[in-house]
């Protein structure tokens, strides 16, 4: 039903997510923002069961923040990722575990950009292309075929686009728009949303 | 407690699965669902039963955890109900149907699905009426105790947010509460402290005035009947600066809230839950626009409760309706919409010999005008 993107390249990190908010059948919101800041440079993207992605976001948001005033500096990418992991891992046994599948996007000064797949068993692997959902069969193909470790920014806007064509064309449900934001050493940009509309 | 052991009337459960021990919240172990005495003569018998995990969505996940909860249902919890909220440049409607369903049967048809928490908020409450009962007491009782120790009402998105919280641990028990929350959000003015009165003041006043909307209906099952005090004043306030760009979306404005106790917790504009929202929505959808007037807005409302009552089963009966502006709620008399249906249908009617008649006119005119050409061709 909800669909992530990742790309990385080279000195960015491009990510998307669908803006749908939906209970049962129904779209009750088509602007919810599933991406969550962590940091100045780091986005956590949040899909999964309907409470648990906002409170364990959340939860994973302002210890990240806790950490950057107790200590003075930020976590890195890497960091924040193990730690989201290490969380995830030990709820996964109790009586309340999260059913959320992430993204995590980030740009490091020292290590450069990072994109974290992680899934609802606190899987964890870093990934130059990842997506999450259903749509995420159709489109890693596409990723696979077109990415290179090397591609521009807007190259990468165009693989994206190229993926949401395909969804737009194959995928059963309706996903009318996607909140894309970039991630460089200049910190989170928004782009505009996609589809851009009928030319 | 004591009438159900004498009567010999427990929780029921229809089918004969053993007993399973399930701690609650407190880690104390809970000996649910208790045996069903059939040989009482008071014995109660329930509507056949499936258990489903409604909350959950069908995952993976199930399979392997479905070792957590295996309590049975006594009976299936279902948002049978229509309730909507939206705001416009002129405040928030929030409207339901008064109908509580279980199951097949009407339980009661002029239930109050509609509560005030405060002078500006009401809350719309579908899913299991207790759960909804007991969690709109809490939300109150927080709402109070955070206006008393910060001398400030909670926001509506602040109150959305205390109330997720205070769910979340409940979520995967049998909690079912689904809540929209639609206030005005603003900082408190002389006018709004005069008329935050205490609920048994607000009742007697209630009685007494007869500018106030009563429910005409007597069985009252104890819900608050409460009303905004000195209404006629603050309707020539209503006047005043409403400025859409400076209330929605900044520091004060109406807000509409959906809090779910599955965790979703949802900011908006237009908000409908339960099995009749569908329909609603799609009334909603159409005539919604941000300028509406109240009157507009107030139709809009009810024409969307009255469709998903017309469809579902398990909407219907009256409709109820309160706007909050920044002076805080007010409240329209219930509404039967029972002879709605055929009044639609005499109006559809009248519509449609209107329009046959119009059409035989300007046929009619069309002749005549034919004929008068042809004599002109034959004269000119």
């Amino acid at each position: 039903m909800e669909y992530l993107i990742g790309i990385q390249g080279p000195d960015f990190v491009l990510v998307a997510a669908d803006n749908v908010a939906a209970s049962s059948i129904i779209q009750m919101k088509h602007d919810y923002d599933k991406m969550f800041k962590l940091s100045e440079k780091i986005l956590l993207l949040c899909v999964g069961e309907a409470g648990d992605t906002v409170q364990f976001a959340e939860y994973i948001q302002k210890n990240v923040q806790l950490y950057k005033m107790r200590n003075g500096y930020e976590l890195s990418p890497a960091a924040a990722a193990n730690f989201t992991r290490k969380n995830l891992a030990d709820y996964l046994r109790s009586r309340t575990p999260y059913h959320v599948n992430l993204l995590l996007a980030g740009y490091d000064e020292a290590d450069g950009p990072g994109l974290y797949y992680m899934d609802y068993l606190s899987a964890l692997a870093k990934a130059p292309f990842a997506a999450h959902g259903y749509g995420a069969f159709l489109t890693l193909s596409i990723l696979d075929r077109y990415y290179r470790p090397d591609l521009t920014r807007e190259e990468a806007v165009d693989l994206l686009k190229k993926c949401l064509e395909e969804l737009n064309k194959r995928f059963i449900l309706n996903l009318p728009s996607f909140t894309v934001r970039l991630i460089d050493k200049d910190g989170i940009h928004d782009m505009e949303k996609l589809p851009v509309g009928p030319k | 407690m004591a009438l159900q052991d004498v009567c010999g009337f427990l929780e029921t459960l229809d089918d004969i699965s053993p007993c399973t021990y399930l701690p609650n919240e407190m880690g104390y172990m809970r000996r649910t669902p208790f045996e069903f005495d059939r040989d009482s003569a008071f014995h109660f018998l329930p509507p056949p039963q499936q258990c489903s995990r409604k909350n959950r969505a069908p995952t993976l996940f199930s399979s392997t955890f479905s070792s957590l909860s295996p309590h049975q249902q006594p009976f299936q919890l279902s948002h049978g109900t229509t309730t909507l909220g939206f705001i416009f440049q002129d405040g928030v409607i929030a409207a339901a149907d008064t109908r509580a369903s279980c199951k097949g049967l009407i339980c009661c048809p002029i239930s109050q699905k509609i509560m005030p928490i405060h002078s500006h908020l009401v809350v719309n409450t579908s899913g299991s009426g207790a759960d909804c009962m007991l969690w709109e007491r809490i939300l109150t009782r927080e709402m109070r105790l955070y206006q008393l120790r910060h001398r400030k009402r909670l926001s509506v998105n602040g109150a959305a947010k205390l109330l997720s919280m205070m769910l979340h641990p409940f979520k995967g028990t049998n909690v079912c509460v689904a809540a929209t929350l639609c206030g005005w959000d603003g900082e408190e003015t002389q006018e709004t402290l005069q008329s935050c009165m205490e609920i048994a003041d607000v009742k007697k006043a209630v009685e007494q005035d007869s500018n106030v909307s009563a429910i005409s209906d007597e069985s009252a099952q104890g819900s608050v009947k409460m009303a905004s005090i000195n209404e006629q004043d603050e309707i020539s306030k209503d006047t005043q600066a409403l400025n859409p760009t400076s209330t929605f979306g900044g520091r004060s404005g109406p807000r509409v809230c959906y809090v779910c106790s599955d965790g979703l917790q949802l900011k908006g504009e237009i908000i409908s839950v339960g099995s009749g929202s569908p329909y609603a929505y799609a009334v909603l959808d159409d005539g919604w626009r941000w300028g509406m007037t109240v009157d507009e807005a107030v139709a809009l409302a009810r024409e969307a409760v009255f469709r998903a009552t017309h469809w579902d089963a398990y909407s219907g009966n009256n409709v109820d309706l309160f706007h909050i502006t920044a002076h805080g709620w007010r409240r329209r008399d219930r509404e039967d919409l029972k002879e709605e249906y055929y009044r639609e249908r005499e109006r559809e009617k009248k519509k449609i010999k209107e329009r046959e008649k119009e059409r035989q006119k300007r046929e009619g005119d069309e002749l005549v005008e034919g004929e008068g050409d042809i004599y002109s061709v034959h004269c000119g």
